[in-house]
């Protein structure tokens, strides 16, 4: 399946894609809404940083996913068809479990709703919107 | 308003924040090599220190929401047509400081730009194309010394060329990548060169900052310098190129060497140069084996022996006052490529003064080279390019009507890749992530994009030079290579029409 692929030798550490992960989940889907009157989201990816190393960390839609294996309400669903690993928000009870057995750390808390988000690698969009974001094409969608 | 040193009074540029528009993301300030753009922790707010700001335009691309805008500070010294506010900022830094000005890109001031002041002609009965960019149009060319004659012999009815040739290069556009060392520029704005060269089938060169290791697969593609400083020069390296070039002088800094400071020789620049970690490596201003014409051609041969005669040797000279007998000099000491540095040539770094008060302009320099190689009969020795302020297409048309050969581009080639010309290079922050080897900011340039945006810039030219070619009623760049009848000027008087070698339009 295609997934979205960091090149740690020419991020930038701009964290546009940061930004255009919050814009695109947000109800607006307007920059500048998004931010000044929605409720502010979490990004559903991390940039991780230390000196000049910098890369985007992304739900990697594990083959085997711990998150869905220690999901407790059946939420952390992965498609069968897409390989994508979903959660679905009605189902989900906020017991963080998928938090803390995610090995890459990218299953955010929405602590206003009580319930987890993570990467959907963009449904509505043909490129993920943090790939298309990124200045320095650091970011790639494609099958490895 | 609490006291601040003077120069901090009269700041070059103003930050416009929107309001409105800024989300408080941060880009800014990460951007920002220079700490223009300040976040406060307390506030969780984004502010501007306006002092620090160099115009770079680096925060303005990349803001998600278009908040910002750099602008000219318009507070403004009173009148006065000597004070211009350059003059009055400069005296102010040296008087806090007590230290030379530094600069860097080319001659920004408003000395007359030739290449605006010729037009080109168009055959529109006679022999106009029908379609340049579908006809068989010529861009191809050959650098190198040409024989004063060529003797062909008859054998089964068929001739045959006997004579010796130097060795030529072929470049697929009569424009090359000029030197820009790596030090100066970072490694991966030279793959991008390198790259774009290999795609394009022509040559990059190298600066004097050596080869690095990983680039020596684009041998076919690179012209090795050899400096003042000789850094990173051994047998391996000068024939790791298609050809040497030997840098007497640099249209930015004619009479000048080069510094760059110890600080900046880190592990890579350090093996490439050939030096010590951390030590400064200093171009003198003269090689100092050369201090004649005679001792040119010393160096001249000795690369040319130590190379097996295989590659062509350029020199690389500033258009200075006596360019033309200097050329003389070079084309007669034995070199197969004079290059041409014109006075608006870039560099990494140069004494202010020195880049904005020394030397000539290229169009002005290269007639009078062109037309003293042709008076005393030697003009086929060596091909000439031009080099310095070539900024578009028809520049390198006109140039190339004017005399050359071919041109080098470096200031317009780092612009594709996104300088702005902010003309701070010199400090190695380079925002762009172009003059700069800071690991940080050097990742700014993926090479991938670098490559392509090269290789887009040149091939466009390429279709422009087809169209201007076409228009002229001519099919190859060699029909066009000093062809001056080409061009008229507009507005020059007797002295620059004679020196350009055109007349005037309308005549």
């Amino acid at each position: 399946m295609k997934k979205v692929y960091a090149r740690e030798d020419v991020c930038i550490g701009c964290r546009l894609c940061e930004i255009a992960c919050i814009v695109e989940h947000s109800i607006s889907k307007d920059i500048i809404r998004a931010f000044k009157q929605e409720e502010k989201r979490p990004a559903r990816n991390v940039v991780e940083e230390c000196g000049p190393v910098s890369f985007s960390v992304h739900c990697r839609h594990c083959d085997e996913p711990p998150c869905v294996q220690v999901c407790i309400s059946g939420a952390m669903v992965k498609d069968p068809k897409t390989g994508r690993v979903r959660n679905i928000s009605e189902k989900c009870v906020g017991c963080w479990s998928c938090v803390m057995a995610c090995p890459y750390g990218v299953i955010k808390r929405d602590t206003d709703q009580g319930k987890v988000i993570k990467c959907d690698l963009c449904p509505d969009r043909d490129l993920p919107a943090c790939v298309s974001a990124c200045p320095n094409e650091a970011l790639l969608y494609e099958e490895k | 308003m609490l006291h601040q040193p003077i120069t901090k009074n009269y700041h070059d540029f103003i930050i416009e924040r929107d309001p409105e528009k800024c989300i408080q993301c941060q880009v800014c300030v990460r951007q920002c090599s220079y700490g223009a753009h300040i976040y406060n922790e307390k506030d969780e707010r984004v502010t501007e220190d306006e002092t620090r700001c160099v115009g770079c335009h680096r925060c303005e691309a990349l803001c998600p929401t278009g908040a910002l805008t750099i602008r000219r500070n318009p507070s403004e010294f009173r009148e006065n047509a000597l004070w211009a506010p350059q003059f009055i900022k400069n005296i102010y830094k040296q008087a806090d400081t007590g230290g030379i000005l530094l600069t860097g890109m080319g001659n920004p001031y408003p000395y007359p730009v030739y290449w605006d002041r010729m037009v080109l002609d168009a055959s529109q009965v006679t022999n106009p194309s029908i379609d340049p960019l579908r006809e068989p149009m010529e861009l191809r060319t050959w650098l190198g010394s040409k024989p004063d004659a060529i003797e062909v012999e008859m054998k089964k009815g068929k001739p045959k060329l006997t004579t010796n040739f130097s060795p030529q290069l072929q470049v697929n556009y009569p424009i090359l990548f000029s030197a820009m060392s790596y030090g100066s520029i970072n490694l991966n704005v030279h793959v991008g060169l390198a790259r774009a060269a290999e795609e394009l089938g022509i040559l990059y060169n190298t600066g004097e900052g050596g080869l690095h290791q990983s680039l020596y697969k684009y041998g076919k593609n690179t012209i090795v310098q050899c400096a003042s400083g000789r850094f990173g020069v051994d047998s391996k390296y000068l024939n790791a190129g298609v050809a040497i070039e030997i840098k007497i002088g640099q249209g930015a800094k004619p009479g000048i060497g080069g510094h760059l400071p110890g600080e900046k020789i880190g592990k890579e620049i350090s093996i490439t140069r050939m030096i010590p970690e951390g030590s400064d490596a200093i171009s003198p201003a003269p090689h100092h084996d050369i201090y004649s014409i005679e001792d040119l051609r010393q160096l001249i041969y000795a690369l040319k022996e130590a190379t097996d005669y295989e590659k062509p040797v350029f020199v690389k000279i500033a258009a200075v006052h006596n360019s033309a007998a200097i050329a003389s000099g070079i084309a007669r000491a034995g070199a197969d490529v004079i290059a041409i540095d014109g006075f608006r040539g870039g560099t990494g770094a140069a004494p202010t003064m020195i880049r904005d008060n020394v030397g000539i302009p290229i169009e002005l320099a290269l007639a009078s080279v062109d037309e003293r190689l042709r008076q005393e009969g030697i003009r086929n020795r060596v091909s000439l390019l031009a080099a310095g302020g070539i900024r578009c297409s028809a520049d390198v048309v006109k140039a190339i009507a004017l005399g050359a050969d071919a041109v080098y581009i470096g200031t317009a080639a780092l612009i594709a890749v996104g300088c702005t010309v902010c003309q701070r290079c010199y400090t190695g922050k380079c925002p762009w992530g172009i003059a700069t080897n800071d690991p940080y900011l050097a990742k700014r340039i993926n090479p991938d994009i670098a490559h392509r945006r090269l290789a887009n810039l040149v091939r466009a030219w390429g279709h422009e030079i087809q169209e201007m070619l076409g228009g002229m009623g001519l099919n190859a760049i060699e029909s066009l290579r000093g062809n001056r009848e080409k061009l008229r000027g507009v507005g020059l008087n007797e002295v620059e029409l004679n020196i350009l070698g055109i007349k005037h339009a309308g005549a």
